[in-house]
C-alpha cells in the first residue's frame, strides 16, 4: 500500500474513529488545538514580532523560521514541560482512587485556560497562557477535588519561576547589551569588531540551545540518549559548526562604505543577521515551553480516559507533534496579521537591542523548559526588553505595561481557577454516569 | 489582540533634534534682520519679524508636543530631567530670536554705519555657536545608538568643547561691540540704552547654545 491511498483508509475510517473514540478525549483533542493554534496566533507574534520591527526579517521570513523552529522546539524538547503541566502540578495519590476527576479537571482546565484566553486577547490585556492553564490547574485540584490533590510545593515554584525568569532574562539581556556595546559599539572600528565577534556569539546561541535539547532532551529520538558529557561535546560541535556557518554569511554581509555617522546603520545590518538566529532560538524555545500548555492537559486526558488505547508512552511524540501543528496553523492563519501590526510599532528596537534581549529570553525560557518549569515566553521577553532599556539601550519604553502584566497576573490566577472549577463541574455532570 | 508592542515608545530624540532645528532657524533669521536693520529697510524689518514669529510658534509646537509625551512612567535612553533641562536651553534660543526680531521691529532700530562690522561679526559668531549645537544635538541618535560611551561620546565631547571656544569669543566680541556703542553714547542718545539691550541679547544666543551642550556634556557623564 503506498502512503497516499494508506491516507485515503485512514480518512474513510474517520467517522468510524469519531464515533468509537470517547466524548472526552474528543473534547480535549478540540480544546487542545484550540489552545496551541491560539498560542500560534498570539504569542509567536509577540516573539518574533522585534524581528521584524527591527527589519531584521520579513513578515514571511518570520512566519517561515517561526513555523519551522516552533515546531521543532515542540517536537524535540517539548516534553518535560508537558509532563509538570501533565502530572507535576497535582498530586498523584489524590486521583488513584477516582482517575475519572482527573478527566474532568483538565478538561475543565483546557476550557478556562481557552475561555479566559478569549476573553483577554479581545479585550487586549496582556494575559499569558502559561498562567491561565496553570491557575485553572490548581483551581480545579484545589476546589473540586481537595486541597492535598495539590502539590503546593511545585505550584509554589511555578510561581516564584514567574518572577524570576523576567528577571534573570532581564538581568542577562543588561549584561549582553554591555558586553556588545564595549567589544563592538564603543570601539573605533565597530563593523570589523562585529565581524569578528559575530561568530562567538553564534556559539553561545547554539552551544546552550544544543546542549540544553540533547543532553537527555531529545525523548522523541530513542536511539540517541547521550550522558553529559557526550552532550557536552556534540553541543560544543554544533556550536562551532554554528560559528563558522555564522562567520561566512557575516563576511559576506555587504556593507557600504559611509562616514563615521553610517557605520552604526552598517553595524546594524550586521546585527540582523544575529538577530535572525537569535528569533530562532526564541522560536524554538516558545515551542518547547509553550506546547505544554495545550498538550499537557489533553495528554493527561487521554491517559486518563482510554485505557483501551493504552498509550506506553508518558507523552507521546505524537501528541507533542500535534501540539507543534496547531502552533504553526495558528501562526499561518492569524499570526501573520499580529506579526504585521507588531513589527510596525516596534521600530524603535533595533537589531543589536533585539539581538541582546531576544538571546537572554531564549536561554532563559530554554533553561526553565529544560527543567521542567512552565514559564510565560511573551513575560520574559519583556523583562530582556527592560533590561535593555536600563542599559539605556532603548529610547523610551513605557513602564505602565509591567503595571498591567502585575494586574494581569492577579487576575488571570483566580480567574482561570474560578472558570476551571465552573467547568469541573459542568463537565463532571456531563459525562460522569 | 497583542499588547507587547505598547512597551515601546516612540524615542524622543528625533522630536529633540527637530525642535533644536526649529529653533536654529530662528537665530538664522537674525542675520537676515541686521542686514536689514543695516539697510534701515523698516518693512524688511517686520516681514523678517514675522518669519521669526511663524518659526518661533512652531519650535513651540515641537517642545509642547515632546513635554506631553513624557510622562514619568518612561524608561528613557536619557535622564527625563536632563532632557527637559536641554530642550529649554534649545528653546531659550527660539524665544530670545523673537525678543531681538520684536525689539528691532517695535523701535524700527537702523544700525549705525560704525557699528555693522563688529555687530555683523558678532552675529556671525553667535550663530555659529548656534549651528554647533545643532550639529551636538544631531549627534543624539548616534549617541543613544553606542550608549553615550566610548568613541561617539568622545566625539560628541569635543564638539561641546569646541562650542565652549565659540561661546567664548562671542563673549569678547560683544565686549567690543559694547565698548563701541558707548563710545557713540552722545550720538545715539537714548538708543544707546536699546543697543545695549540688544548686544545683551544677541549674545544670550550663545549662552543658550552652550547650555545645550553642557546639559548634553552631563547626560553623557551620567
Amino acid at each position: 500500500m503506498t502512503p497516499g491511498s494508506r491516507w485515503l483508509c485512514e480518512i474513510r475510517r474517520m467517522p468510524e474513529f469519531l464515533s468509537s473514540t470517547p466524548l472526552p478525549i474528543l473534547l480535549a483533542a478540540g480544546l487542545a488545538f484550540y489552545m496551541a493554534w491560539a498560542i500560534g496566533a498570539n504569542d509567536v507574534a509577540n516573539a518574533m514580532g522585534t524581528s521584524v520591527g527591527s527589519g531584521a526579517l520579513t513578515i514571511r521570513g518570520a512566519i517561515l523560521v517561526a513555523g519551522v523552529l516552533e515546531f521543532s522546539g515542540a517536537f524535540l524538547a517539548g516534553g518535560h514541560v508537558t509532563d509538570t503541566v501533565r502530572k507535576g502540578i497535582l498530586d498523584a495519590s489524590a486521583f488513584a482512587d477516582d482517575p475519572d476527576l482527573l478527566v474532568y479537571g483538565m478538561l475543565a482546565s483546557l476550557a478556562a485556560a481557552g475561555t479566559w484566553l478569549l476573553i483577554a486577547s479581545r479585550a487586549g490585556w496582556p494575559v499569558s497562557t502559561t498562567h491561565s492553564i496553570v491557575g485553572a490547574i490548581v483551581g480545579f485540584g484545589a476546589v473540586g477535588v481537595g486541597v492535598d490533590a495539590v502539590a503546593w510545593g511545585k505550584v509554589g515554584a511555578i510561581v516564584a519561576s514567574w518572577v524570576t525568569s523576567p528577571l534573570i532574562a532581564g538581568t542577562l539581556a543588561f549584561l549582553v547589551f554591555r558586553v556588545v556595546r564595549r567589544t563592538i559599539l564603543d570601539r573605533e572600528d565597530p563593523i570589523v569588531r562585529a565581524r569578528r565577534i559575530g561568530p562567538a556569539f553564534v556559539f553561545v546561541v547554539v552551544f546552550t540551545l544544543s546542549l540544553v535539547t540533547v543532553f537527555k532532551g531529545l525523548k522523541n529520538v530513542t536511539w540517541l540518549d547521550l550522558g553529559f558529557g557526550q552532550a557536552l561535546l556534540v553541543a560544543f560541535g554544533l556550536g562551532v559548526a554554528g560559528a563558522f556557518i555564522g562567520r561566512i554569511i557575516l563576511q559576506r554581509v555587504r556593507v557600504p562604505e559611509g562616514d563615521v555617522r553610517q557605520q552604526y546603520r552598517q553595524v546594524e545590518s550586521i546585527f540582523a543577521v544575529l538577530q535572525i538566529m537569535t528569533a530562532m532560538a526564541v522560536a524554538f524555545a516558545h515551542g518547547s515551553n509553550d506546547v505544554a500548555n495545550a498538550i499537557g492537559p489533553f495528554a493527561a486526558v487521554l491517559k486518563g480516559a482510554s485505557a483501551d488505547l493504552a498509550t506506553k508512552a508518558e507523552v507521546a511524540p505524537w501528541m507533542l507533534a500535534i501540539g507543534g501543528i496547531g502552533i504553526v496553523l495558528g501562526l499561518a492563519t492569524y499570526g501573520y496579521r499580529v506579526m504585521e501590526t507588531v513589527g510596525k510599532k516596534i521600530t524603535e528596537l533595533t537589531p543589536s537591542r533585539g539581538f541582546a534581549a531576544e538571546l537572554a529570553a531564549a536561554l532563559t525560557i530554554v533553561i526553565a523548559s529544560r527543567l521542567g518549569i512552565p514559564v510565560s515566553t511573551t513575560h520574559t521577553l519583556v523583562g530582556a526588553v527592560l533590561g535593555v532599556g536600563l542599559a539605556r539601550g532603548i529610547g523610551a519604553l513605557d513602564l505602565r505595561v509591567v503595571g498591567s502584566i502585575a494586574v494581569s497576573w492577579v487576575v488571570t490566577l483566580p480567574t482561570g481557577a474560578a472558570l476551571s472549577v465552573f467547568f469541573f463541574y459542568f463537565f463532571k455532570g456531563l459525562l460522569s454516569d | 489582540m497583542s499588547w507587547i508592542q505598547n512597551l515601546f515608545r516612540a524615542s524622543p530624540v528625533k522630536p529633540m533634534q527637530e525642535h533644536m532645528r526649529a529653533s536654529l532657524a530662528c537665530a538664522g533669521k537674525v542675520t537676515e534682520l541686521f542686514e536689514a536693520m543695516s539697510s534701515g529697510d523698516r518693512q524688511a524689518i517686520s516681514r523678517v519679524r514675522a518669519e521669526i514669529d511663524t518659526l518661533e510658534h512652531e519650535a513651540d509646537r515641537i517642545k509642547n508636543e515632546i513635554r506631553a509625551n513624557l510622562p514619568g512612567r518612561l524608561l528613557l535612553a536619557m535622564e527625563r530631567r536632563d532632557m527637559l533641562e536641554i530642550l529649554n536651553a534649545q528653546d531659550d534660543i527660539a524665544d530670545t530670536a523673537q525678543d531681538i526680531a520684536g525689539l528691532a521691529d517695535q523701535r524700527a532700530m537702523v544700525l549705525p554705519e560704525s557699528l555693522r562690522d563688529p555687530m555683523n561679526l558678532l552675529v556671525q559668531r553667535v550663530l555659529a555657536a548656534c549651528e554647533q549645537a545643532e550639529r551636538v544635538i544631531g549627534a543624539l541618535d548616534e549617541l543613544v545608538e553606542t550608549g553615550f560611551r566610548g568613541r561617539e561620546a568622545a566625539r560628541v565631547e569635543e564638539m561641546i568643547d569646541s562650542l565652549g571656544r565659540i561661546e567664548t569669543e562671542t563673549d569678547h566680541l560683544a565686549e567690543t561691540v559694547t565698548r563701541k556703542v558707548f563710545e557713540l553714547e552722545s550720538e545715539l542718545g537714548v538708543g544707546t540704552v536699546y543697543w545695549w539691550h540688544m548686544i545683551g541679547w544677541v549674545a544670550d544666543l550663545a549662552d543658550a547654545a552652550e547650555r545645550v551642550g553642557n546639559r548634553l556634556r552631563l547626560l553623557i557623564a551620567s
